[in-house]
């Protein structure tokens, strides 16, 4: 009896340590916080370098107020038409009987490694006004010209369409985890299926639509390759333009702390929309069996199967036809072909040691949120955001003004790229791991503690084991994303040192296509084969 | 900033492509053109100097590429060749016929070759890799303005030692190889570009330097790019 009555006491006192994160975990996150700050902290110095008075003539002049209103209206079509394109596609692989949904879960994610720059050079090349569509098809027909698409619904479509999967993947997560235990009792209780849907499906998806909407969000302002080629001016491209046509760095400081703001303001629309669910989630994944029938579409299979062939074809197979045209038209002309070895290797190489960096420094961070909610872990959270929502090239000129002062051993080599693709892509590699906490029994830890063990080794014992399928989804988004980054690569990397991004850029800005078909392919190729590996692992787990 | 480079690496580049101070020396030339569509525009048509081009028959048909270096250094030509408030109102009056924006010259030359805009202001050397690729079907072709002004100006891509260089030996070396004959045929034969030494023959598909009305400029003059900003700034050609 007394052992019982000792044993209770104990659970008690753990779960009243819970309340307050251990003194270790506090530590590591502060400094992780504190680290991905410096970008925000070097934009203050800089700013404040020219006192306020420039400042505010440009930040209060009309054609800034403008800016702001073109990016948000991108930011707000862009979220939607994502949310909207992932929320279906993830219901019917997830839920329905649609045929070869193994392939379509894998075609659907797939867009995510092609970079926007290359996405929207390909499209306009094809769709634009007088470009291959219109020569090919609407001429024959009499149509003298197609109507341009260049500013918001260009730049609008290239971005849903490469940034998308985030959403996606985080809505077939939660329809994963959630089981559909609620959904069959709503059917038997008499609602139709779409009424089941509508209020019983998509309001356990909020949360998850909302964390994959606020990386698709930040993803779009911070983009300059589509809207830069699509000629719609965003923050980032005015930023981009200051750098590029001012020695002196304030002015753009100065926007870049805007943007900052704008980031801001879309982290409180998430929370908004995310709502106060802490933990419930956690345990629906036990309930309902995966092996509930799918829903039958009937009829239906053949527009729901349009709908995934005309995402396939826009934003996978034409890329990739163009790519090979200008490679065969290349060669055929009697293009040379550098060699893409090395910069493929370089790539591969310091992507992999940033996803395996990000998914470390996310691990204490999602621990952190998860386990111990309050006001501190939200802060760090968000903070670990920052990065995420402002372009490559500011998180690159911090890190070359702290490093050349503060590090100047780090300054020009791998483990500075590497640590820039940190602070741009924590958010990636936390979003996967958070989901698979989420569906961690705190139970299952507490036992661990129970048992005498000190909660470090209960994490590396028990928590990491059964977060491996978001360690590995978190680090396989990071390595996609690292390996098509091109800012930062651009500014930080070691000078001998070019990826297949810097490959890409080089050649086609130029104008040599042949040569840049080739790293293009390869860096698709190369992407997406964790992403393959991946997906065909989770589908055929739940099978 | 930049250390002054030793005459004899100077003395092989003509004065007026180096800094008249010798710390900075031209490696290749650019001619800045008109590129225009084949289909719509007959190069008869093309005013012989840049300042046609605001005239109301070009609204909607013109391209440019405001962010561009080479726009900008041509904007600065201008300005130290007809003045400031010439180039105000040449820049006012281009914005007046609503030209396409594009982020870089190969875009530009990209919707020239599709119709997308009738002509485009470029450096020469991206439509002969157009053509290199997609063959002589590529519907658009380079115009040099016959009347000569900033808009036929030829530009260089140049290269200075910094005065803080820890291996300024090796740097000027470097510099001397861009200079050497293998590395002027390169530019000449691979990147379509002029070479600035004597002596190495000039790809046969570009127009030769001698045919082109190029006004007499020192490059050394093109140094005030801030001002440049400014004024596309003010007339609201960036933002």
């Amino acid at each position: 009896m007394s052992s019982t009555a000792a044993t209770v006491r104990r659970i008690r006192a753990i779960r009243r340590q819970r309340r307050w994160p251990p003194y270790t975990l506090s530590l590591t996150t502060s400094i992780i916080g504190f680290a991905l700050l410096l970008p925000i902290i070097y934009l203050f110095i800089r700013t404040l370098d020219a006192g306020l008075d420039s400042l505010t003539d440009l930040l209060f002049r009309p054609r800034t107020a403008a800016i702001i209103v073109r990016s948000m209206a991108l930011v707000v079509i862009v979220s939607a038409g994502s949310a909207a394109l992932a929320l279906a596609l993830g219901w019917l692989i997830e839920r329905t009987d649609l045929p070869f949904r193994r392939l379509w879960s894998i075609v659907t994610v797939l867009p995510l490694v092609i970079p926007s720059y290359i996405m929207a050079f390909l499209f306009i090349s094809v769709f634009a006004p007088r470009g291959m569509v219109q020569r090919i098809f609407a001429e024959p027909f009499g149509i003298q010209e197609i109507p341009s698409f260049y500013g918001l619904p260009g730049a609008a479509i290239v971005l849903i369409l490469v940034s998308y999967p985030y959403t996606l993947l985080t809505v077939r997560a939660a329809l994963r985890g959630s089981g559909r235990a609620l959904e069959e009792a709503s059917r038997t209780l008499g609602k139709g299926p779409w009424e089941t849907f509508l209020r019983v499906t998509l309001p356990q998806m909020r949360p998850a639509l909302a964390s994959g909407s606020l990386l698709v969000a930040l993803y779009t302002i911070s983009d300059f390759g589509a809207v830069s080629l699509m000629r719609y001016e965003t923050f980032t491209w005015a930023i981009y333009l200051q750098y590029t046509s001012y020695v002196d760095r304030t002015a753009a400081a100065a926007l870049s702390l805007v943007l900052v703001g704008l980031a801001v303001v879309l982290f409180l629309t998430e929370t908004t929309a995310h709502g106060d669910r802490p933990l419930e989630e956690t345990h629906q994944a036990e309930m309902g069996g995966a092996d509930s029938p799918s829903v039958p579409l009937g009829p239906w299979k053949y527009p729901a199967l349009g709908l995934c062939s005309l995402v396939g074809v826009f934003a996978l197979l034409v890329p990739m036809a163009v790519l090979l045209f200008w490679l065969v038209r290349g060669i055929g002309a009697g293009e040379e072909l550098s060699t893409v070895w090395g910069p493929a290797i370089n790539s591969a190489l310091v992507s992999s040691l940033a996803a395996v960096a990000a998914v470390f420094v996310a691990l204490p961070v999602v621990v952190l949120a998860v386990r111990f909610p309050g006001r501190f872990s939200m802060l760090i959270d968000r903070v670990s955001h920052v990065g995420f929502a402002l372009p490559g090239i500011v998180i690159a000129l911090a890190l070359v003004f702290f490093g050349s002062r503060l590090a100047p051993v780090l300054y020009q080599t791998h483990v500075m790229l590497v640590i820039a693709y940190v602070i741009l892509f924590l958010p990636i590699a936390m979003g996967p791991v958070r989901t698979s906490l989420l569906q961690v029994n705190p139970r299952v830890e507490e036992a661990g503690r129970t048992l005498g063990h000190r909660p470090l080794v209960v994490f590396r014992t028990i928590t990491v084991p059964l977060l491996r399928p978001g360690i590995l989804a978190g680090g396989a988004l990071v390595f996609l994303t690292a390996m098509k980054e091109l800012p930062a690569t651009l500014l930080l990397s070691p000078l001998d040192f070019s990826s297949l991004g810097t490959t890409i850029w080089a050649a086609s800005s130029e104008a040599f296509f042949a040569r840049a078909a080739l790293p293009a392919l390869l860096l698709i190729a190369i992407s997406a084969i964790p992403m393959i590996f991946l997906i065909g692992r989770g589908r055929s787990r739940q099978a | 900033m930049f250390a002054t480079l030793p005459n004899d690496v100077l003395n092989r580049v003509p004065a007026n492509l180096r800094s008249p101070d010798g710390k900075w020396i031209g490696l290749s030339g650019r001619a800045r053109v008109i590129v225009y569509n084949t289909d719509r525009v007959s190069p008869d048509d093309l005013p012989s100097d840049l300042r046609g081009f605001t005239d109301p028959e070009w609204e909607g048909r013109i391209g440019w590429p405001p962010t561009n270096g080479s726009f900008q250094a041509m904007v600065t030509a201008m300005r130290v060749i007809w003045g400031e408030d010439e180039t105000r109102a040449w820049l006012e009056g281009i914005q007046a016929n609503n030209p396409q924006i594009y982020p870089k010259n190969t875009p530009t030359v990209a919707a020239a070759g599709a119709g997308e805009i009738d002509v485009g202001f470029v450096n020469h050397y991206y439509l002969y890799r157009f053509l290199a690729e997609e063959g002589e079907t590529f519907a658009a072709r380079n115009a040099h303005l016959t009347g000569g002004g900033p808009g036929a100006i030829i530009l260089v891509a140049g290269a200075g030692v910094l005065d803080e260089a820890e291996n300024s030996d090796n740097a000027i070396r470097f510099i001397e190889f861009l200079l050497s004959t293998e590395a002027q045929q390169y530019f000449a034969d691979e990147t379509y570009e002029y070479p600035v030494v004597e002596g190495i023959s000039v790809n046969p598909l570009l127009t030769p330097l001698s045919e082109i009305n190029a006004p007499q400029i020192d490059m050394a003059d093109l140094g005030d790019l801030e001002g440049t900003v400014d004024l596309l700034r003010e007339t609201g050609i960036l933002p």
